[in-house]
């Protein structure tokens, strides 16, 4: 799915030479993929095997281990190995029928059929067992996905308008270069400031813009960031001073007040991009030790047949 | 003395560009300061940080101007002398300058780099990994060979190794796991049932063999007295079952295919469904062989059985044909409402019933003897047995005698009474009470009488007296023929011939026999129907005049189990009336591990009652098939 976000971006680029504010897409993503063909393939087929578990007299009660449970069971194995495949699959990108974008559609909706599948397959019958962990990974990173659903559909807007201004678009590589020409100009305005003033300045230029843990990443949030102290501070200093024509503080201060907005476009930037990557560290790593724990399932009920 | 200065900078290609200049004086100041000789547009340096003094021609001093230190060859201080001819390096802020000596003038040269950038952003960035996770989140190829490692050591491989440590306890009956955790356990897809609860904690009790499903030599280690058979022939089992069709015969391939073989305890007995009882059978576990069983199995005596609400066949209860010598002859017949049963007895249940008629009035007048006031009931002579289900045979001496009395003489206020059951006993009995008393001596053969003159008196009394001491004993035998013939205390009730012997002077009285259970395939308990009138089943009893008449309720008309009884599902025949129906399954009435109790039901559906009394199935004289029925 990332190189699907990606995707969006380059479609994004290519759009860059427009007048207005208000775009207009003819890009029909996953979620909308042929009017919702695998939506209402997995729908139909929830609802079929509801009305199969509900329905169908068995000679005991619903249990994994019932006609329609290993029914179920294997039809939800082989769904969670093929779902499983979009990470090989979205390595080889090819047009058509099986697009990407058709195998991306169909891997959100039958994931999402996979929560009655395995559930139905359970028959309800939970416990503290490696079937019922299988069970749990497996819940895990559907609603992992789930939530990767959710950033997909709603954070590469606000990823957009974060990038557009008046002035147009700016890349990601963009960002980087017009921080360091601002340092240049900063560095440059800051010369004549006395030692302490010069500090401060300093300060933020040795500053590195993408430093931070990952909890500030996903608030957004960067207490103590060296580039609004040295602002802060340089005000408070030449609050109290003389006013002179050129005072070098002047535009050392306006200099920092443009880093500041560009650090902080920057760093919405960072936190939208974290938001929609970091999801997949819970999906993918948990999807391997679902297949484990699937694995351990599958030869437990065998080995003691 | 002059110092050179060298500013070098780095062209994009990497190619150096050197401004050179210099500075005359003894002094050189370094600093941030254009002003100053070696100008360094550094933040980190202070506007007039350092100053260079010359000693002698070999040696120079540099001291710090404020307090701001700079570095030495790499380290940090306020003051140093210098060698030229040995040279330095010195550090400000990002910047750093090389001292040495010019080779043509013998002057200090003082070469200044920036090695560092401006600022941290102008460092190089990745951009291909910087708006990334990366590094600030464990790797998801690490964590997902983590994360997979460790649930297959922890959720495979741990169990199969507890499970190859206790693998020699299997089979054993009373071998155990020590208690405490055992990996495999993590394997169980849910708790045992109720009955199975010591097993919790050993998988190989049953999982004897791995990839070997269940087997029913695991079983019998335990059960072997409680598994009976359902018929002892296995094979014939399984055409009973006929061959499946369609989606079942599908079933049958995948699961021979995996290994599971039919008929294994296991495929009714299924575990691991949570810590209840054992679901009870469904009737559909019975109906797939019973129904239609003639179609499969020609030779059956079994008659085709499904829902017992419209496809059971009649009853056929077992009932007394006839006697051979005491003992009664049994058959199985069909019930019908004109089915009789001849028992050896005489007995009006209408008339003992009657509350109108003499037998009322006999218990009215003995108020607190019997049950009510009104009449007979029938709790008055049928007891129940000690479990309850059934009844206990009549007994003369208990239900008929208060009435019925066999009383013959009193001697002192102590009656003497005919011995019930032993016909040549009464005959005795009899015979011995005439021969020991003689006919009472008339007042006027005595010598004290006061006499008609004349003999001729005296003489027709001792006439009298010798002809009734000549005939005495030919009373006995008009009493021992009065009892048993119409009229008399035993023709009352028995049917009485004239084949016997001497001792019962010729009278006969024919045996009886009292059925204890007429439902011997299916089980009947009268303790669950107790809240019932005996008359709502017993319909026929307060009109029945004939002792022979066969009052056990059928399956249909009224009476019949089917006035509530209706089938598992609720169904009844249309022509039917059921009031208030019973959900009635086969293992209500039916067990397939058939032996002489109740049929087996899960535990949260038993009576209480009847758990704590372990009497009631075990009921010896119950025939299983034919044999005596008990007698009396």
């Amino acid at each position: 799915m990332a190189s699907v976000a990606q995707g969006t971006e380059k479609a994004g680029k290519a759009r860059r030479p427009r007048t207005g504010r208000d775009r207009t897409s003819t890009h029909e993503g996953f979620l909308r993929y042929r009017n919702g063909r695998w939506l209402k393939i997995s729908a139909l087929l929830a609802v079929v095997l509801i009305a199969l578990y509900v329905f169908v007299p068995l000679p005991g009660q619903h249990f994994g281990s019932s006609w329609l449970g290993y029914t179920l069971g294997t039809l939800g194995a082989l769904l969670i190995l093929w779902l499983t495949l979009l990470g090989v699959r979205k390595r080889a990108i090819t047009p058509g029928r099986w697009s990407l974008r058709a195998w991306t559609s169909a891997h959100v909706y039958l994931g999402l059929c996979l929560i009655v599948v395995g559930t139905l397959h359970s028959g309800f019958h939970f416990g503290w067992n490696v079937h019922t962990l299988a069970w749990a990974l497996m819940m895990l990173v559907i609603l992992s996905g789930l939530f990767g659903i959710w950033v997909y559909a709603t954070l590469p807007s606000a990823l957009s308008d974060n990038r557009y201004d008046e002035e147009g678009a700016i890349t990601e590589k963009q960002m980087v270069e017009s921080l360091r020409s601002l340092d240049r100009q900063i560095h440059d305005a800051a010369q004549p400031l006395d030692p302490q003033a010069a500090a401060l300045v300093n300060s933020s230029l040795e500053e590195n813009p993408f430093a931070g843990t990952f909890w500030n990443r996903v608030t957004g949030r960067y207490g103590r960031d060296a580039t609004r102290t040295a602002a802060a501070e340089l005000r408070r200093m030449r609050a109290y001073r003389a006013r002179t024509a050129d005072d070098p503080l002047d535009k050392v201060d306006a200099l920092l007040t443009r880093k500041e907005a560009m650090l902080g476009r920057l760093r919405k930037h960072l936190r939208l991009k974290t938001w929609l990557q970091a999801w997949l560290y819970v999906h993918v790593p948990v999807t391997f030790a679902l297949l484990a724990a699937l694995s351990a399932h599958i030869v437990s009920v065998f080995f003691y047949w | 003395m002059s110092f050179l200065i060298r500013q070098i900078a780095l062209k994009s290609s990497g190619e150096e560009i050197v401004r050179g200049s210099r500075v005359d004086g003894d002094e050189l100041t370094i600093g941030r300061d254009a002003a100053c000789g070696v100008h360094l547009p550094d933040l980190a340096v202070d506007p007039r940080h350092a100053r260079v003094t010359r000693i002698d021609d070999q040696r120079l001093m540099i001291e710090s101007i404020g307090d701001q230190p700079f570095d030495v060859n790499g380290r940090s201080l306020n003051r140093r002398e210098l060698d030229i001819a040995t040279g330095a390096e010195l550090g400000f802020g990002g910047h750093r300058i090389q001292l040495s000596r010019d080779a043509d003038t013998g002057l200090p040269v003082f070469s200044v780099r920036r090695v560092e950038a401006v600022s941290e952003s102008a460092e190089d960035v990745d951009l291909g990994s910087a708006y990334t996770l990366k590094g600030l989140l464990p790797g998801k190829r690490m964590s997902a060979w983590t994360f997979a490692i460790l649930i297959l050591v922890a959720f495979l491989a741990f169990p199969i190794w507890s499970y190859a440590t206790y693998k020699p306890l299997a089979l054993h009956k009373d071998d155990r796991r020590p208690a405490g955790f055992h990996a495999d356990k993590a394997w169980s897809s849910g708790h045992l049932s109720l009955a199975h609860k010591n097993l919790e904690n050993d998988c190989q009790a049953c999982h004897v063999k791995a990839f070997v499903a269940v087997r029913d030599n695991a079983c019998l280690t335990c059960h072997t007295q409680d598994a009976h058979q359902h018929i002892p022939d296995a094979a014939r089992l399984v055409r009973a079952r006929g061959e499946p069709h369609g989606f079942a015969a599908f079933q049958r391939a995948v699961a021979t295919a995996f290994n599971r073989p039919a008929g294994r305890c296991v495929d009714c007995h299924t575990e691991h469904e949570g810590a209840g009882a054992m679901p009870a059978t469904r009737q559909q576990f019975c109906t797939d062989c019973h129904d239609g069983l003639k179609t499969r199995l020609t030779d059956t005596k079994i008659a085709d059985a499904a829902d017992f609400g419209t496809a059971h066949p009649q009853f056929r209860p077992t009932v007394i044909v006839g006697m051979n010598g005491a003992k009664p002859l049994l058959q199985r017949a069909v019930w019908s409402p004109t089915l009789r049963e001849p028992n050896g007895l005489k007995f009006t249940h209408a008339q003992h019933l009657s509350k109108v008629n003499g037998v009322a009035q006999m218990v009215r007048r003995r108020p607190g003897r019997f049950a009510g006031n009104e009449g007979l009931g029938c709790q008055d002579c049928h007891k129940t047995d000690s479990g309850g289900a059934r009844f206990k045979p009549v007994v003369m001496e208990e239900a008929c005698q208060s009435c019925h009395s066999l009383n013959f003489d009193e001697v002192g206020g102590t009656f003497r009474s005919l011995r019930h059951g032993e016909p040549a006993m009464v005959v005795a009995d009899l015979r011995a009470f005439y021969r020991g008393t003689a006919p009472a001596r008339p007042a006027n053969l005595s010598g004290l009488a006061r006499r008609v003159p004349g003999d001729a008196a005296l003489r027709a009394s001792a006439a009298d007296y010798a002809r009734a001491v000549r005939f005495y004993p030919t009373r006995a035998d008009q009493a021992i023929a009065q009892v048993f013939s119409k009229g008399g205390m035993c023709y009352d009730c028995h049917t009485v011939t004239r084949g016997g012997t001497a001792a019962t002077d010729g009278f006969a009285v024919q045996p009886v026999a009292q059925n204890g259970r007429y439902y011997n395939t299916g089980w009947f308990d009268h303790k669950d129907h107790r809240k019932t009138d005996c008359a709502a089943c017993h319909t026929r009893a307060p009109q029945s005049n004939d002792a022979s008449d066969l009052l056990v309720p059928g399956m249909d008309g009224p009476g019949g189990c089917r006035s509530c009884h209706v089938g598992e599902g609720g169904t009844h025949l249309a022509s039917v009336k059921v009031k208030d129906p019973v959900d009635s399954g086969c293992a209500m009435c039916h067990s397939y591990h058939m032996d002489s109790g109740a049929p087996w039901q899960p535990k949260g559906q038993r009576d209480r009652k009847r758990q704590q009394d372990p009497i009631h199935t075990a009921v010896a004289d119950r025939p299983r098939q034919w044999g005596p029925a008990s007698l009396k």
